[in-house]
């Protein structure tokens, strides 16, 4: 690991963050601390504060409030030092596509004072990338292989994922996460992974954050979170008010109704309930639950409460 | 050396996948005590998962016995698969027997015997729990 960079302390640390475009919030209060060596799934809808979250901690965006601190140090925008110590890979791959491997990995040289060339050249070398091939002449995987290898030759401890792999086939895919998780295990970097496909992330992250209508709904390590959910049948009659816990997201059948429920550290036993029947709650459930509620927040002085637009059989709870 | 899999539909918790894939290899003997498992990198960098979650199941393997670190050398195989005496074996498989035949002859399909031994081992889980 790099010198004083990590230091004990969080990888990440942001309070009250919002980021205003105009009159419209991309991202607002959004407050969260990710310790050092998490690889975080981050997750949301199109247009849910995803990648406003992401610019703002890599310092290409300029937060309009809040605060952010990378390793205890406030991210400040396009600047020399934010830059340097994030390794990022973006969604579209912006390399130069008339530059050969061996011109972008100069370019990075030129950029990043802490650059490891040797690394990113045998990086190429295992993939059988040759550094004198053009950008153009790549594969897409091949392509998102040369992004990844300059994001880790930065050195860099805290490496940020917009999507790396969305456009890429299977294959490509895994042999791409593949070579992320063995950096992870090897160089202990701290990971931000953003994803649409919440199947996959399971085997990824260990630590998650749900983003939805710009503000974050859920945040945390993965077993806590499983831990505090459960999925509970009970009777349709039963109202949420006597669930021990907080609907997050509830469907009616005829005679009983499924809810993922968060429960509160001193959720009665449910075993006072013989009709009830609880199980545990599996990831993706857990994801697809809060990616489905209504926004809250800013519309909370006006409760959702059948305002939303649920269907006959399923309706989400607001807080 | 000892590879992983990982099913990703499963349901099953990646770390618990890895854990019950040793169980069942020491009781079916694909793994024998002295085994060198593989590096935390190694299962990171094959199956595409998160190292965490490799240390996890590790630390599960070394809490039950199974498995144990060597400073600089890796983890390996300490224990031998936790299996019923063959007598008791016997036993349990005799009266398994007599009970699947019963719920034959009650008129439960395969899928009522499936769902009915969930709930059993589930509630039974429960109790010993709480």
């Amino acid at each position: 690991m790099t010198h004083d960079d990590t230091g004990g302390g969080p990888a990440l640390r942001t309070a009250g963050l919002g980021k205003r475009y105009g009159h419209v919030w991309g991202l607002r209060d959004c407050t969260l601390t990710v310790p050092a060596g998490a690889i975080v799934g981050l997750v949301g809808p199109n247009g849910a504060g995803k990648t406003t979250l992401l610019e703002m901690i890599i310092g290409l965006l300029k937060p309009s409030e809040g605060q952010i601190e990378v390793f205890g140090r406030t991210a400040q925008a396009n600047t020399a030092q934010t830059l340097a110590r994030v390794g990022y890979v973006a969604q579209n791959r912006p390399l130069y596509p008339d530059f050969s491997v061996a011109d972008m990995f100069h370019l990075g040289q030129a950029m990043n004072p802490n650059w490891d060339m040797n690394m990113a050249a045998a990086r190429m070398e295992a993939l059988d990338v040759p550094l004198k091939r053009k950008v153009k002449a790549l594969s897409g995987g091949q392509q998102a292989q040369v992004s990844l290898a300059m994001a880790l030759a930065k050195r860099a401890p805290l490496l940020v994922l917009d999507e790396p792999v969305a456009s890429l086939d299977p294959v490509a895919r895994l042999e791409f996460m593949r070579e992320v998780m063995a950096q992870a295990a090897d160089g202990g970097y701290t990971v931000i992974l953003a994803s649409h496909v919440v199947s996959e992330l399971e085997r990824f992250c260990d630590f998650l954050v749900v983003l939805a209508h710009g503000h974050a709904q859920l945040i945390g390590p993965v077993d806590e979170l499983l831990g505090e959910h459960q999925l509970l049948t009970v009777p349709r009659t039963t109202p949420d008010a006597d669930l021990p816990g907080t609907a997050i997201h509830r469907t009616d059948s005829d005679r009983h109704s499924s809810v993922v429920l968060r429960t509160s550290p001193a959720t009665p036993a449910t075993r006072a309930h013989p009709g009830w029947q609880t199980e545990s709650v599996g990831f993706e459930q857990l994801v697809l639950a809060y990616l489905q509620r209504p926004a809250k927040g800013a519309n909370s002085s006006n409760p959702a409460r059948g305002a939303e637009p649920s269907g006959p059989t399923t309706k989400v709870m607001s807080r | 050396m000892f590879r992983f899999r990982l099913d990703g539909s499963s349901g099953v918790p990646p770390y618990l996948q890895l854990v019950h894939q040793v169980r069942q290899s020491l009781l079916l003997g694909y793994l024998r005590e002295g085994d060198r498992l593989p590096t935390v990198k190694e299962v990171a960098g094959d199956l595409a998962i998160n190292p965490n979650t490799v240390v996890k199941a590790y630390r599960q393997l070394e809490h039950e016995g199974l498995a144990g670190g060597r400073p600089g050398q890796g983890t390996f195989i300490t224990g031998t698969a936790p299996s019923a005496p063959p007598d008791a074996q016997q036993s349990l498989r005799a009266s398994l027997e007599q009970w699947f035949r019963d719920a034959q002859q009650a008129g439960l399909n395969d899928e009522a015997v499936t769902a009915l031994i969930a709930v059993v081992r589930h509630d039974m889980k429960r109790e010993t729990v709480g």
